[in-house]
């Protein structure tokens, strides 16, 4: 019998008698699983209605967080920006992916760039400056920005050079959660792209001490400019 | 006494007079239950949350072979190998086989509560591999070769003295007080390890059943690098880690911040459904993730606790565990900590041996309440020192609950011992503390009350 | 109403006064007592430390003299817990479960029998001190309970409450824990102590005496100001 099997012969076994349900050692137990399929924005924090409030919660969750958000008018004016920011570190080298956005804006910048699409070299991304990318979604509710392989340029673009940009179109604002979820599903099902990450925020720790430091191996910096 | 038993003693023993180690452990869980009380309070209901979290769980766990078979299908469909372990021992044999066959040079780690459990790091050391912890506590206490302190934040018992201190020593780097400096130096040194290493290994904090993926939630981004770079990836998880659903996540991730770290949620929650796909550009060539029981069928098989395998490992009963707060979190003696430790470490190693950590509490339910997923912890901590009776009672706590019962249901006897010990009140300052006092126990550092000149029923009864 | 009171062995034997005060405010109310002289515990001891079918020999005489009575009294969280609580687990698959269920509905105590039950929140009581108060856990977390002494103590007169930092955590007496494990027992009991004097109150007021035994033994060994005082004495003062 393989491993397999007996494991799933013990469980099986374990099974056979039932477990009470939870909060059953509550006095007030349901009898029956009554909240597993409720719909969990009802629990969550509260996103508001609208566009403009939800680009607002994003942007205060960006402060708290001590990410950078720039809501922009113009795909001219997210090119202007990254020359500002490109100017005020000095980048030397950046890395990205093909992309609409990223396309329309990174040969602007003028700087060696390493493109990830078809193989690099791990040594020239670490070395660059900034990884800028595209994104699935950016999440109201946490200040969240879903990324994958696929959208995003492959998985170390937005970890490993110190500074991630991300390129983004107000469009790809959702609400909550849930919501940044069912978007995955409808985009990429039934073939899923291998890595997803929702990232909030730039890298930290609070290992010392309790004590926030940020930069502790991803990116000490994010950007996120939205069109 | 078992050894582990005596070891506790000793260790909370000497803990317990330390002030310092008191403060610093209630200073840092202080900060935390702050931040977790106002992230709380952001919920529109987070007694709902707990409710639906729980459900999830449970029928993730009571569904558990119908969901792991769904699990390993989805993955193996797209090129993952996926290995069974049914104890720790076949689970470090399969790891340290794929690491000779790839003729690994160097391992990179991301942190796994679950590799602790099984000492990984000692079996590939043994067998000649380099592996470097890549998560900034796991890391410090790797060079002072130590366990974990906490599931969740492994260094939370150093200052940043001790740290800069440990960093001089071993990386030869400069003094410094700054936290931000030290974090710096540690990722100045992992940076090249990422680059360099030909292995990954991770944990994983839940594995989602209808699509095939493992989740992982972290704050460094050091997962995300170890999943990224190395050509081989290896993911180690416990059974139970299963849920059922992928938009499960969107209730799970902001609890497990929440409840674990006073997050709203953790800067980095990543999912992964593969090895490197056709058409994409980066990731491991191979992945494997391994399956691992190591008793946790026999926990399932309980079906009084089998709500302890709902655990998320986001380590709350910990942090709000006046005992653990106490005591911290090396007296445990083994790789799960605090309450749900003390529940679940009886059934994954030895009931006998390991039931002083169920006796070692004041049952005050702070755990319990504080669950996300509502795991009946205290309550199994009474289950578990029930079963340990039942198996094998301590020979002379039989005769004494039988003496208390032979008491108790004597009103008239009990009646006599009143005057008794009102004699023996008078004797007994002379033994107070001391060998001879059988209330050493207790009056070592307080006073016993005293026996009142009237009792209650003897008020009672003059009142007729 | 008939109540019945159920003193536990550590209430009868050295903190009378409890159960003397209970029965006082009680009658004033209007109600006849009775105290079953027969019943001495709880049976908590054996069953806390895993030796159920000792505290079954206890409880049993215990479910079976309460049967008939129209309402339980506890002077004590952790007495109540036991018989509200724990009972219907310790009888769990035995005979007896449907007679604990049974008596589980009649358990109180005792502020929340006044608050709940009787709808008594104004004893006419006076008291001018600074008090503050500790939530034993059963209390607190088994039986669910935190308003209830806290809505008695807002009508004393006179006497002003201060909350403690650590009102809800845990004062480490935990019955058996505090001979087994003393010298955890004793730093959570000086976490607790810290946290009350930091408030500057005179007394530190609970509803469950088996903590303040432990924490009144604690302060008397380090000789501290603050006194403990229990619920049941402070509504009787006038």
């Amino acid at each position: 019998m393989s491993e397999r099997e007996k494991i799933l012969g013990s469980i099986r076994e374990a099974l056979a008698v039932n477990a009470p349900l939870p909060g059953a050692h509550d006095h007030h137990a349901p009898a029956v699983l009554r909240h597993r399929d409720d719909d969990v924005s009802q629990w969550l924090p509260a996103v508001g209605q609208t566009f403009e409030q939800r680009v607002e919660r994003f942007h205060a969750n960006a402060l708290d967080l001590r990410a950078d958000f720039h809501l922009l008018n113009t795909v001219q004016e997210m090119g202007a920006k990254l020359l500002e920011i490109r100017d005020g570190e000095n980048w030397q080298k950046i890395g990205t992916h093909r992309g609409e956005l990223t396309d329309a804006v990174s040969a602007e910048l003028g700087l060696p760039t390493i493109r990830t699409d078809d193989g690099y070299d791990v040594r020239e991304l670490e070395s660059c400056d900034a990884g800028i990318s595209e994104c699935d979604a950016l999440v109201a509710q946490t200040g969240s920005v879903v990324v994958s392989n696929r959208s995003a340029g492959g998985r170390a673009l937005s970890v490993l050079p110190p500074h991630h940009v991300v390129l983004a179109r107000r469009e790809q604002l959702v609400r909550d959660l849930p919501a940044a979820f069912i978007l995955l599903k409808h985009r990429y099902a039934p073939v899923f792209p291998s890595f997803f990450s929702f990232i909030t925020g730039p890298s930290r720790t609070g290992d010392i001490e309790r004590i926030l430091v940020l930069g502790a191996h991803g990116p000490k910096k994010l950007t996120i400019l939205c069109v | 006494m078992s050894a582990p038993s005596a070891q506790f003693k000793a260790d909370a023993e000497r803990l317990t007079h330390d002030l310092r180690h008191r403060g610093l452990i209630q200073t840092a869980l202080k900060k935390y239950e702050v931040a977790r009380d106002g992230k709380k309070a952001n919920y529109q209901d987070w007694q709902s949350a707990r409710q639906t979290a729980a459900e999830i769980k449970w029928d993730a766990i009571n569904h558990l072979d119908k969901y792991l078979v769904q699990f390993a299908t989805k993955l193996e469909a797209r090129g993952t190998k996926v290995h069974w372990a049914s104890t720790a021992e076949q689970a470090r044999e399969i790891i340290v086989g794929i690491v000779r066959a790839k003729k690994a040079h160097s391992i990179i780690k991301s942190k796994a509560m679950t590799a602790e459990e099984i000492h990984l790091n000692d079996a590939l050391e043994h067998a000649g591999f380099e592996v470097v912890e890549s998560d900034l506590g796991e890391y410090i206490v790797q060079l002072r070769h130590e366990a974990p302190y906490h599931i969740v934040f492994p260094a939370m018992h150093l200052t940043r003295g001790e740290i800069s201190d440990l960093f001089e020593r071993e990386l030869g780097s400069a003094a410094t007080d700054s936290p931000e400096e030290l974090t710096m130096i540690a990722r100045r040194a992992l940076r090249q390890k990422y680059i360099t290493a030909d292995v990954g290994i991770t944990g994983c904090n839940f594995a989602i059943a209808e699509t095939g993926m493992i989740s992982i939630t972290e704050n460094e981004g050091n997962a995300r690098l170890t999943a990224a770079l190395p050509k081989t990836m290896i993911t180690l998880l416990g059974i139970e880690k299963v849920l059922p659903r992928l938009d499960d996540l969107a209730l799970f991730l902001p609890m497990l911040a929440t409840a674990g770290a006073g997050q709203a949620i953790t800067c980095y929650n990543s999912l992964y459904g593969g090895p490197r796909q056709p058409g994409e550009s980066d990731g491991p060539e191979e992945f494997h993730v391994v399956l691992l029981d190591n008793k946790r069928t026999h926990l399932l098989a309980d079906a009084e606790q089998r709500d302890a395998l709902h655990c998320i490992r986001c380590g709350a009963c910990l942090n709000v565990c006046p005992i653990y707060k106490n005591v911290g979190g090396h007296t445990y003696g083994t790789t799960y900590q605090g309450p749900i430790g003390s529940v679940i470490t009886p059934h994954l190693r030895n009931l006998q041996t390991w039931k002083h950590l169920s006796m070692a509490s004041s049952l005050c339910g702070a755990c319990t309440e504080t669950c996300p997923v509502k795991i009946n912890l205290h309550h199994h901590l009474l289950q578990n020192r029930r079963n340990a009776v039942a198996q094998k009672p301590v020979w002379w706590e039989k005769i004494a609950f039988k003496g208390f019962v032979f008491l108790m249901n004597r009103p008239r006897l009990f009646e006599l011992s009143k005057p008794l010990a009102r004699l023996g009140q008078i004797f007994h300052p002379l033994i107070k503390g001391t060998a001879l006092d059988p209330a050493r126990a207790w009056t070592k550092t307080r006073d016993l009350p005293d026996v009142a000149p009237e009792t209650f029923k003897e008020f009672w009864r003059n009142r007729k | 109403m008939k109540i019945t009171l159920f003193i536990p062995c550590f209430v009868d034997m050295c903190y009378p006064r409890v159960g003397i005060n209970m029965v006082e405010i009680l009658e004033r109310l209007g109600h006849s007592i009775e105290v079953p002289e027969e019943l001495s515990c709880c049976g908590q001891p054996a069953f806390n430390s895993g030796y159920w079918e000792q505290a079954r020999a206890v409880a049993e005489p215990v479910l079976k003299r309460l049967r008939s009575a129209e309402a339980v009294v506890i002077a004590s969280g952790s007495c109540g817990a036991m018989l509200k609580v724990f009972y219907p687990e310790l009888f769990a698959n035995t005979p007896h479960e449907q007679a604990a269920r049974e008596l589980s509905t009649k358990c109180f105590e005792f502020s929340d029998f006044l608050v709940s039950k009787l709808g008594v929140t104004d004893l006419g009581a006076r008291f001018p001190h600074k008090v503050t108060f500790h939530d034993g856990c059963h209390g607190l977390r088994e039986l669910g309970k935190k308003k209830e002494p806290r809505e008695l103590l807002a009508k004393v007169r006179d006497l002003e409450l201060i909350e403690m930092g650590e009102a809800e955590t845990c004062c480490g007496f935990g019955g058996t824990f505090a001979a087994k494990f003393p010298m955890i027992s004793t730093a959570m009991g000086e976490v607790k102590c810290g946290s009350a004097m930091q408030t500057g109150a005179d007394y530190i007021v609970s509803n469950d005496s088996s903590c303040l035994m432990h924490i009144q033994g604690l302060l008397d060994r380090e000789g501290r100001r603050i006194r403990t005082i229990h619920i049941a004495e402070i509504l009787n003062e006038r």
